[in-house]
């Protein structure tokens, strides 16, 4: 729609969208700001906050007193790990579900989606004393299984809607040229699937990364990730504002980027494919 | 050797039987044409051949082996789609080593095959493109020459040339003659278009609502239609239709007449007509000619002058004149 | 339109996930349903025995419970409202030209990608904080006492801070389903004298039907089950002011060691989901058709 828009109204239009844009980004630029003062500095008035000298103390502290980067770790290997076993079931089932579909294949999909909708609270005591039982309690192994079966609907339904827009024709050619079920997959759909994988793994990492029930839940120290390590912040001693803004700057920066980069694929696996 | 029965296949999708007990006999090296409106089973039919669908009664025989039970890539056969269905994340060399690949032969042999092909196809040049930077018809060569390399028993065709531009389908459907004089190998074609059938068959089979109509060749089908719908469908433009008392002197429910069979004159004839619109292409000149019998379509001379509104006459000629039972049954 | 062979193998390649999915669902929930009918309490080993429906009655009879259904409605209808409207809001005015727009947009996008312990850390601490907070130096700017905002209003507090995150989510969706209009169809309502308020009610809104259908959706599945915002802030009080069902669950639980409490409350947690599921469900199985 080329149409000519008078510039008054473009830059009134400008002024309030940074101002609403600014002010719903604050937050997270103030914890920033703060991460880079010093604690004295840190709970000074917001104009005096601003002049006081930056510092990297925080940080230093950070990671010196409750070793952020082993949570960190932590954080990447449960993301991580969960959303690749996740594809690696998947794959299988969205390709079924989506060049050979059966009568039954909605319901299926609908029914997989409705696991999500089941209270995690509601299981939260049988995982909680299974996991004990198991001695899973605190590990990583165990974190990846939950958050693994928590995102497989997710990673089912967003690999089913991108998979449906790849003719079947061109599977059927690799079937008439004589390739089994695993080449099929293999040698044709995953590589031909690339993009719709690679926002699922994306989306799916961080959905892995900020969960924060059974992180908070099944972790005690040693498999934290950085959501339970963060909430560890909550009942400080003394002053902590630089420290705490340093410790979640740090925990927000990685995936906030990948965020940014996964803006549109976003919208597309949120909505299950509804809205493109 | 490419001999391809079918023993009384049929083809059921939950209680719809879309394709009632077919008995067809395919010689080797034959072009066969399945041909016949959209929806009448005709790619359904080819997939039951290709079996990428299962036939849910009767036998498919390849060679003489029973193949009803045998998986696509076990039957010798190669497809070439509607959509090339080429891959995408291939280059040109890549997919049509595909199947080479999948046949675990040995990577010279590979090459050797793949380069033979693409100089057959002209696409000897493009080998390292992929199907994304290629033009339709050069996508259509890659599809082919995926097929060729397998030496197949039989070649598959669903409706090739169906995404090309005219002139382009002109020259592929050349191309694809070609070929099968070169190969001799059998070649199944589905399409939709009569031109591309006669053109191109050793042998036609008409399909309707999934029932072979008739099988015979081009000319067969063109002299001696078996019923109204082969009348109708093969030959361009259609062959007329007439009804009623006319048709009643020849003995008969309908009589069909060729627009090519009909003599214009502007003096004298049996039936007389206002001209509507003519069409005049140079070569030829088709009239449609309101007549009492409704409106008929002539094919004349191409250096005929007649224009929208004039009365002219028309004499059928006897000898060609196809005469239809109420059933739509050619009598003889 | 496929082969026996291929119908075979579909079933072979989707039976792990269904299967997992089977069973994180029949285990854990069977084990729930049969601890919730136990007298079960995690410092009591040993002491367990059946007592049928006494925990549900003692679960649903306590003063805490309708409180936390209070809450949980309250929460979840509070952050649906604010986020659907602002969200709406909020595409429109991005959908205009204006300069920075991907900026802008990449801004208000950002707190949904902040992790939900965090974000809850940085109201509390840093915004919320009576002394320290953003707003308390506000207020004292102008000469106003400072307002205690997570002992005062503790659960309009959380309802602010989880609609800060979802917030980008519905605007991104919108907007998405806002630039998927297409144009012809508003210049056409234009052509045929339709003025700016009768195209967005006429034109873009049944538009963006399906598009707020899934943001309803999809956040209603994500806010039932709000944890970590609570447990951060408030811990679900003070009192009872902000527990929500998936809270008080939780302390029984998992506080008080209660497991057999706790279970009956999963299970009846289990059970409200399942009738917003439902209906949720038929909405989005009409919606998710094309």
């Amino acid at each position: 729609m080329a149409r000519a828009v008078s510039s008054r109204r473009k830059a009134l239009v400008t002024v309030i969208a940074w101002t609403i844009g600014l002010a719903i980004f604050f937050p997270i630029l103030w914890t920033a700001i703060l991460s880079f003062k010093s604690e004295g500095n840190a709970i000074a008035s917001p104009l005096t906050v601003l002049t006081t000298p930056f510092t990297l103390e925080s940080y230093e502290t950070v990671q010196e007193r409750s070793n952020y980067f082993g949570h960190f770790w932590n954080s990447v290997v449960i993301s991580l790990g969960s959303t690749l076993l996740a594809l690696v079931i998947a794959i299988p089932a969205a390709w079924a579900m989506a060049f050979v579909p059966g009568r039954r294949t909605k319901d299926l999909l609908m029914w997989m989606l409705s696991t999500k909708m089941m209270p995690a609270v509601g299981v939260l005591v049988p995982i909680y004393l299974i996991f004990r039982d198991l001695g899973l309690l605190d590990t990583r192994t165990g974190l990846v299984v939950v958050l693994m079966l928590m995102n497989l609907p997710i990673v089912v339904w967003m690999l089913y809607t991108y998979f449906r827009e790849i003719p079947g024709e061109i599977l059927e050619a690799a079937r008439m040229d004589g390739a089994t079920l695993k080449d099929e997959l293999i040698h044709v759909l995953t590589p031909m699937a690339v993009p719709g994988i690679a926002s699922t793994l994306l989306l799916n990492i961080i959905l892995a990364w900020n969960e924060a029930f059974w992180t908070l839940n099944l972790t005690a120290a040693k498999a934290a990730p950085l959501t339970a390590f963060i909430a560890s912040y909550s009942s400080p001693e003394g002053l902590f504002y630089a420290k705490l803004s340093a410790a979640s700057t740090l925990a927000i920066a990685p995936i906030l980027i990948l965020g940014w980069f996964s803006q549109k694929q976003l919208v597309r696996g949120l909505t299950f494919g509804a809205v493109k | 050797m490419g001999e391809i029965i079918l023993k009384g296949v049929t083809k059921r999708f939950g209680e719809v039987e879309v394709i009632p007990p077919i008995d067809l006999h395919i010689n080797d090296g034959e072009f066969v044409v399945f041909v016949g409106p959209s929806g009448c089973g005709k790619s359904t039919l080819l997939r039951l051949i290709a079996g990428l669908e299962d036939v849910s009664g009767g036998v498919v025989e390849i060679d003489g082996r029973n193949a009803t039970e045998a998986a696509p890539a076990e039957r010798g056969l190669a497809m070439v789609f509607q959509s090339y269905a080429l891959y995408p994340h291939m280059t040109v060399k890549k997919n049509i080593a595909f199947p080479l690949k999948m046949a675990k032969l040995p990577p010279e042999e590979i090459e050797a095959k793949v380069q033979a092909a693409a100089k057959v196809l002209n696409l000897a040049n493009y080998l390292d493109r992929r199907p994304g930077q290629l033009s339709g018809g050069q996508r259509q060569r890659v599809a082919i020459g995926r097929a060729i390399v397998r030496n197949p028993e039989a070649f598959l065709f669903d409706e090739p040339l169906s995404n090309l531009d005219a002139a382009l389908r002109v020259n592929m459907r050349l191309e694809i003659s070609e070929l099968h004089q070169s190969l001799k190998t059998t070649m199944i074609y589905v399409t939709h278009d009569q031109v591309e059938a006669m053109t191109m068959a050793d042998k036609i089979v008409v399909l309707q609502a999934g029932r072979i109509e008739q099988v015979g060749s081009p000319l067969e089908l063109y002299r001696t239609p078996r019923n109204r719908f082969v009348a109708g469908f093969i030959g361009s433009p259609k062959m007329n239709f007439i009804e009623g008392a006319e048709a009643a002197k020849h003995g008969a429910h309908a009589i069909g007449i060729r627009p090519e069979h009909i003599k214009v004159s502007t003096s004298e004839g049996a039936w007389q007509g206002t001209v509507g619109v003519s069409e005049h292409l140079g070569s030829d000149t088709f009239l449609h000619v309101t007549t009492e019998y409704g409106v008929l379509n002539v094919r004349a001379g191409g250096e005929v002058d007649l224009h929208h509104g004039d009365t002219v006459f028309l004499s059928p000629d006897m000898a060609q004149l196809h005469r239809f039972d109420q059933q739509g049954w050619a009598l003889t | 339109m496929s082969t026996q062979a291929s119908r075979t193998a579909a079933r072979l390649m989707i039976s792990p996930a269904v299967l997992l999915l089977l069973g994180w669902m029949i285990i854990p929930l069977g084990m729930t349903l049969w601890f919730s009918l136990q007298r079960y309490n995690l410092l009591m080993p040993g002491m367990e025995s059946f007592t049928g429906f006494d925990n549900y009655t003692y679960f649903l009879t306590d003063p805490a419970f309708g409180a936390a259904i209070f809450n949980t409605l309250a929460l979840v209808l509070g952050v649906l409202t604010i986020t659907t409207v602002g969200g709406l809001l909020l595409a429109l005015l991005l959908d205009q030209p204006f300069w920075g727009q991907g900026v802008v947009r990449v801004l208000v996008i950002a707190p949904f990608f902040v992790m939900p312990t965090v974000s809850a850390l940085v109201w509390k601490n840093m915004f919320m904080n009576p002394v320290n907070g953003v707003f308390a130096h506000l207020a004292k700017s102008v000469g106003l006492q400072p307002y205690d905002f997570l002992s005062q209003s503790p659960l309009a507090s959380i309802v602010l801070i989880v609609s800060w995150q979802w917030l980008p989510f519905a605007t991104l969706i919108l907007l998405t389903a806002l630039q998927s209009l297409d144009s012809e169809q508003l210049e056409a309502a234009e052509m045929d004298g339709a003025g700016p308020i009768s195209r967005f009610v006429h034109v873009m809104l049944p538009h963006l039907a399906r598009a707020i259908t899934v943001v309803v959706l999809i956040q209603t599945i994500f806010l039932l089950s709000t944890f970590a915002e609570i447990l951060v802030t408030t811990n679900g009080g003070p009192g009872t002011a902000s527990t929500t069902l998936t809270y008080l669950v939780y302390i029984q639980s998992l506080l008080q060691y209660d497991v057999g409490t706790g279970a009956a409350g999963g299970i009846i947690a289990v059970i409200l989901a399942n009738i917003v599921a439902i209906f949720l469900m038929r909405m989005i199985g009409k919606n998710l058709e094309a």
